[in-house]
């Protein structure tokens, strides 16, 4: 119920934020919307399915490169077209890739992501013509649903319009992804968390589900890179960099893994931060940064949704089901 | 004849852990399978359930030849089996792990979209076999919660709700106080009589329980068949006694 009514706040306060936040503050919503996408799918594999991905950059990178690719070269500029787009090219990518990563584990399976994120970004940094090299592409300003609204000055537009269109493709993103992991297949990704080898005993086919979910996590990841790029209005290749693979498995770190909105959480404040560490130290907020990723490991494993939990199972007087919600 | 293996031989390296072994199990027995440590009866047990392939051999499940099939396939195919270390999942609750068995068994894994909590059938087929275990009143509790006895009887009953033609129990009573193990042997017969099995492979060093519950007793020595009757004709067979039960101890 707290966690409903949590979530109800949450959404109310988001969609009032063009209207009350400064226009700085609403512009940093954008990468936040986007990354919670992305973080919904890596958090299928890594909360639900056991898998820690190091090369989900890569995934973000197809996205992103999508967007550029239609709207600088195709002239397509439909950000349904590019949405759709991105998340079918992800998948064709994702297919063969988690074909071969699946079959390892742990760091294993870690360092095969990483290697073909490495891959992908030595593929995007060399091909200049192809991909601008490290100078990137442009990522020109996306239509909305057939609005072209090109009289509108850019923050309005991503104040306004696009703000909203994000937070409405994260929103169906989370249903989608909410229905996912409370179906029957999202049962057996969990036992196949727990324990591979006793879901394989019952009849659950380990490889297979890890496939499914490896894909789907990089379909969300290729819509987020998508909608990440238009803001930013160029694409380069430290979007497929393995530091920000890092980067997002931090934020799931952070908000919590074993939650289904701890991911989210963990997006938003580490967007936030990041911005109020820069401006504080600009030299040495990467510092205190690391020390706070120590910091959080160490003392709270189950990340900002795990000391949520704990605070509100102290003051529950029935200490169970909150942690189920 | 449910389950026939046939000349099974095992080498790990030079070693030789199964020296030609052949068994068959008819529909409506009760077999356990005894030996001392190192006899073969889990690398039997891993032949038997596809996990492991032998050097050779062959076994078949019905008519079909299920040699090195995997445990995923055998499932399907109506072999299930319990660990010695007892395997949960242990974050998800006992209905849960009851829930996934179900899943598997009814093929419905792929269903991406659906919601499991108003899936009745898998929701009601779940909580009878927790019914059966004595589990109803927990099928809340985090399975990493339950105690020890607990534990095992949600590792078999998830095993039961596969719903299979023969299950392979491997030391089910391992681990558990000498008071409960009786229990938990009543439950498995009598769920195992509610759902139809046909046929229970026991592995198990307790020979009370041996004695009590089976009709067949195979008793394994050095990776070969040492010998293969009814629990009184091993009891008079000195070999085995010598070799495999002990001597008894002095009044």
């Amino acid at each position: 119920m707290i966690g409903r009514l949590g979530l109800v706040a949450a959404g109310a306060a988001v969609v009032a934020a063009p209207f009350a936040a400064s226009t700085y503050h609403v512009l940093l919503m954008l990468p936040f919307m986007a990354y919670g996408v992305v973080l919904l799918g890596l958090n299928l594999l890594f909360g639900y399915t056991g898998l820690v991905s190091f090369g989900h950059a890569l995934f973000i990178g197809i996205g992103a490169y999508t967007g550029a690719f239609l709207t600088s070269t195709f002239g397509v500029r439909s950000l349904e077209a590019i949405v759709v787009t991105a998340a079918g090219l992800g998948a064709v990518v994702a297919a063969p890739v988690a074909a071969l990563c699946v079959r390892y584990v742990k760091i294993y399976f870690g360092m095969l992501t990483l290697a073909f994120g490495m891959v992908f970004y030595t593929f995007v940094l060399k091909f200049y013509r192809l991909t601008g090299g490290d100078e990137g592409l442009p990522y020109l300003r996306p239509s909305l649903l057939g609005f072209g609204l090109e009289g509108m000055s850019k923050t309005d537009y991503l104040t306004g319009p696009y703000y909203y269109y994000s937070l409405i493709v994260l929103a169906v993103a989370a249903v989608v992804m909410w229905r996912i992991v409370h179906s029957p297949f999202g049962l057996c990704l969990k036992t196949i968390r727990d324990n591979p080898a006793k879901a394989e005993t019952l009849g659950i086919g380990v490889g297979r589900y890890r496939w499914y979910a490896f894909v789907i996590s990089a379909v969300y990841a290729s819509v987020g890179g998508a909608l990440l790029g238009a803001p930013i209005g160029n694409v380069d290749p430290t979007l497929a960099y393995w530091t920000h693979s890092g980067n997002i498995v931090f934020m799931t770190l952070l908000g919590g893994f074993a939650s289904f909105f701890g991911p989210i959480l963990g997006a938003f404040v580490y967007i936030y931060l990041e911005d109020f560490l820069k401006s504080l130290a600009p030299s040495s907020w990467r510092l205190i940064f690391g020390a706070l990723l120590a910091a959080v490991v160490i003392l709270a494993p189950g990340g900002l949704m795990g000391l949520v939990r704990a605070a509100r199972r102290g003051a529950s007087p029935r200490p169970h089901d909150p942690a189920r919600a | 004849m449910i389950l026939r293996a046939e000349g099974v031989r095992k080498f790990y390296g030079e070693f030789c852990a199964l020296d030609g072994v052949s068994l068959t199990i008819h529909a409506g027995q009760f077999v356990s399978i005894i030996g001392p440590n190192g006899a073969g009866k889990s690398t039997l047990i891993n032949v038997l359930t596809g996990r492991l392939r032998p050097s050779a051999g062959r076994v078949w499940l019905k008519d079909r030849d299920v040699t090195g099939l995997g445990p995923v396939r055998l499932a399907r195919l109506g072999l299930a089996r319990s660990f010695q270390l007892v395997q949960i999942f242990p974050d998800l609750t006992v209905l849960e792990t009851l829930q996934a068995a179900v899943v598997s068994r009814l093929g419905r894994g792929t269903r991406l979209f659906a919601s499991l909590a108003r899936d009745r059938v898998v929701t009601d087929a779940a909580l009878e076999v927790a019914e059966l275990f004595g589990l109803a009143d927990k099928h809340h509790t985090p399975s990493r919660q339950l105690p020890q006895g607990d534990k095992k009887l949600l590792d078999v009953a998830s095993a039961f709700a596969l719903r299979p033609e023969i299950i392979l129990l491997d030391e089910p009573t391992s681990g558990v106080s000498t008071a409960d193990k009786t229990a938990i042997m009543e439950i498995l017969v009598s769920a195992g009589r509610r759902i139809g099995l046909q046929a229970i492979i026991l592995v198990e060093h307790d020979m009370d329980i041996v004695f009590a519950y089976s009709d067949r007793i195979i008793a394994l020595h050095q990776g070969t068949v040492l010998a293969d009757a009814t629990p009184a004709e091993i009891q008079a067979d000195a070999r085995v006694v010598d070799a495999v039960i002990g001597r008894k101890a002095a009044p």
